[in-house]
């Protein structure tokens, strides 16, 4: 996986609460679309008009937002289905960054596993940034420090956010789960052995 | 210290404390179905990692085959092309597959509890959000994602964060006509599709003791749809007499030792919780939805609100007028929110002896092969086809849009599954979601109706 530390990037603003993975990218494209091509569909309902062309009226589509590298969302970012290609999806568009005051719980998890940084900020501090990145007709950038856990906004106000250490971790080392886990075989092997005996039925 | 249900499943799964409030916990049942899983195995594959535990590892294929009659695996092309690799992965890695055409094949979370894959106490996980359906048996279920998928192959454990607890009771005997659907709908009403993000749920209260299983699955079902991952009751007698017999419940002495460890799990009179919330069950009406997320959901005789216009326009509704009396163009009964024995028994006596309106297109998708053989065993087929419903085979269809099967461009469907997002159903397809009862008494009318209308 990609290390992160610190991102100074253009950021986008996507202010519509409660978008579902749905929305990001539709199931069809999920199975049909290899992953390095999955960030040309993604929000592909909103993103284009029915003859193919571009929407203007698609907030991701403003000219300040084409190169950004952080998304910033409304609440409840990401809810429902627990498709993974979501996140691949927005990471295609170029985004490893995403703030947000809330997530939905599956998208959230599927982000850290992708090198996707997914923060959450106060719902204040969120409307601020959309606010300002709404209203901006050039890029505006936001700098996203892990080591320290803040986001600074373009007028230098600096928001501290939360991040499980074990995550922040792997973000910062660009750790494989997977590899990680296995390096505990031996105390699964035990509990498996343990439980066999415990919860007998568990085991066919 | 007084422990939660969740509470006292979670801790009977903690292989190791990773600190941070992170645990690394033991799955017991990863179920798999066509849309990822052959890819997920053949990526463990391709990385040197064996499965880890075949033998607690289950396949089906649902997601992207045809319900159509006569059908015999994916929809179209690139469909067949994953239940091939299904089929060709989980032989080769030695899982279990409930193939199309075999007598136990159906949508992962109907399946999982009707073959008694899921118990209580059991952590299960699936790459599918509705997994939180299964902790309706007082199992800890929940969704993940395609990299998690791997990770629980590889080494059959899973790394979660400990949500806090909520717990919904529902109080009161339902009145006609409202069912374990309509309970949910009001629900996520009341709290909003983000009120249990961070929470895992546990539903209690007079009104889910009296629920059956199938009602209880539902209940259960809908918990993602209000930000939870987890959706728990706690088991009871009516979930012991329910999982005994099934093909992979506990037999003989050890179903006794399974009963004596299942029976210590409700929560303690005097746990707490996070947060808790009550609905008067006795109180409510028929629910529907009429915009563009589960909560979005109003009594099927109440008006139409201005609060979402983008929501209205897509549904193509205007605020302040009534709901029912809306055209519809499809109906839809199944998927794994609804398309149980109970469920199907619940539209049929709507649907006996009345027909289809002309104009509208009604499938009836049964949810496994066990409930379709039961349902036939009953003449409930019969009731069906002759009201003018198509009887299909069992998947999740018209639900995910990803089998081919959709409602058309700016049609109106009413669905007794589990989400009405915009283009869910296929693109600008508009999905009101309805209990099993409400959708067949739709299909009846044309148009969006009150079941009690067609209750005796």
């Amino acid at each position: 996986m990609e290390k992160f530390t610190v991102l100074d990037a253009t950021a986008a603003a996507l202010p519509t609460p409660d978008v579902d993975t749905d929305m990001i990218i539709r199931i069809e494209r999920c199975v049909r679309t290899p992953r390095a091509e999955m960030g040309r569909w993604a929000f592909e309902m909103a993103r284009y008009r029915a003859d193919g062309s571009e929407n203007p009226e698609f907030p991701l589509n403003r000219a300040p937002f084409r190169d950004a590298r952080i998304l910033v969302a409304a609440e409840n970012f990401g809810c429902g289905s627990s498709r993974e290609m979501a996140v691949w999806a927005i990471a295609g568009m170029g985004f490893r960054c995403v703030i947000a005051p809330s997530f939905g719980e599956i998208f959230y998890g599927n982000c850290f596993q992708n090198g996707v940084l997914a923060i959450r900020l106060p719902a204040p501090a969120v409307e601020a940034l959309l606010e300002t990145l709404g209203g901006a007709t050039a890029p505006v950038r936001i700098k996203v420090d892990l080591p320290v856990q803040a986001v600074i906004g373009p007028d230098g106000t600096s928001h501290r956010f939360d991040i499980d250490p074990l995550r922040k971790k792997a973000l910062l080392e660009g750790l494989d789960a997977i590899g990680m886990t296995l390096t505990r075989e031996a105390e699964i092997s035990a509990w498996q052995a343990a439980d066999r005996a415990r919860r007998p039925w568990v085991w066919p | 210290m007084a422990l939660t249900l969740f509470d006292k499943v979670w801790n009977a799964h903690v292989i190791a404390d990773l600190g941070g409030g992170t645990a690394l916990l033991h799955v017991d049942r990863h179920l798999l179905h066509d849309l990822g899983g052959g890819k997920a195995l053949a990526e463990v594959s391709e990385r040197g990692l064996p499965v880890r535990n075949p033998e607690l590892t289950f396949a089906t294929a649902d997601h992207v085959i045809s319900s159509a009659p006569g059908r015999t695996g994916g929809a179209h092309d690139w469909a067949q092309v994953l239940v091939d690799s299904l089929r060709l992965e989980s032989r080769k890695a030695g899982v279990r597959l409930f193939d199309v055409g075999g007598d136990e094949q159906g949508i992962v979370h109907v399946i999982g509890p009707e073959l008694g894959i899921t118990q209580p106490g059991s952590l299960v996980v699936c790459g599918d959000s509705h997994t939180c359906t299964n902790g309706a048996l007082g199992a800890l279920g929940f969704g993940i994602g395609a990299s998690e998928i791997l990770h629980v192959l590889a080494t059959q454990t899973i790394e979660q964060r400990k949500p806090r607890t909520m717990r919904a009771r529902f109080e009161g005997e339902l009145p006609k006509g409202v069912y374990a659907k309509d309970l949910i709908l009001a629900l996520i009403g009341e709290v909003g599709m983000a009120g249990g993000v961070g929470y895992a749920l546990e539903y209690a209260g007079s009104a889910v003791r009296a629920l059956g299983m199938e009602g209880r699955l539902t209940l259960c079902n809908l918990s993602i749809e209000l930000g939870a991952k987890v959706g728990m009751v706690a088991p009871d007698e009516s979930t012991y007499a329910w999982l005994k017999g099934r093909r992979f419940a506990p037999r003989g002495a050890q179903w006794g030792a399974a009963l004596a460890w299942w029976k210590t799990l409700a929560s303690d009179p005097d746990a707490s919780f996070d947060r808790e919330v009550e609905l008067d069950a006795s109180g409510l009406a028929p629910q529907i939805t009429w915009g563009t997320s589960p909560e979005d959901t109003i009594a099927v005789d109440a008006t139409i609100p201005a609060s979402k216009p983008e929501a209205l326009e897509y549904m193509g509704l205007a605020a302040g007028r009534p709901l029912a009396g809306t055209r519809i163009d499809r109906v839809f009964i199944g998927s794994c929110t609804n398309s149980r024995l109970p469920d199907l028994r619940a539209a049929a006596e709507v649907a006996r002896g009345r027909k289809v309106a002309a104009h509208v297109r009604a499938w009836v998708v049964p949810g496994s092969v066990g409930v379709k053989r039961a349902a036939e065993a009953e003449g409930l087929d019969e009731v069906f086809l002759a009201a003018g419903f198509e009887w299909r085979e069992p998947g999740c269809s018209l639900c995910v849009g990803a089998n081919g099967e959709l409602v058309e461009p700016e049609a109106r469907c009413v669905s007794t599954s589990n989400r009405n997002f915009v283009g869910r159903q296929g693109p600008r397809a508009r999905t009101h979601l309805a209990s099993p009862a409400t959708a067949a008494a739709c299909a009846l009318a044309g148009e969006i109706a009150d079941v009690r209308d067609f209750l005796a």
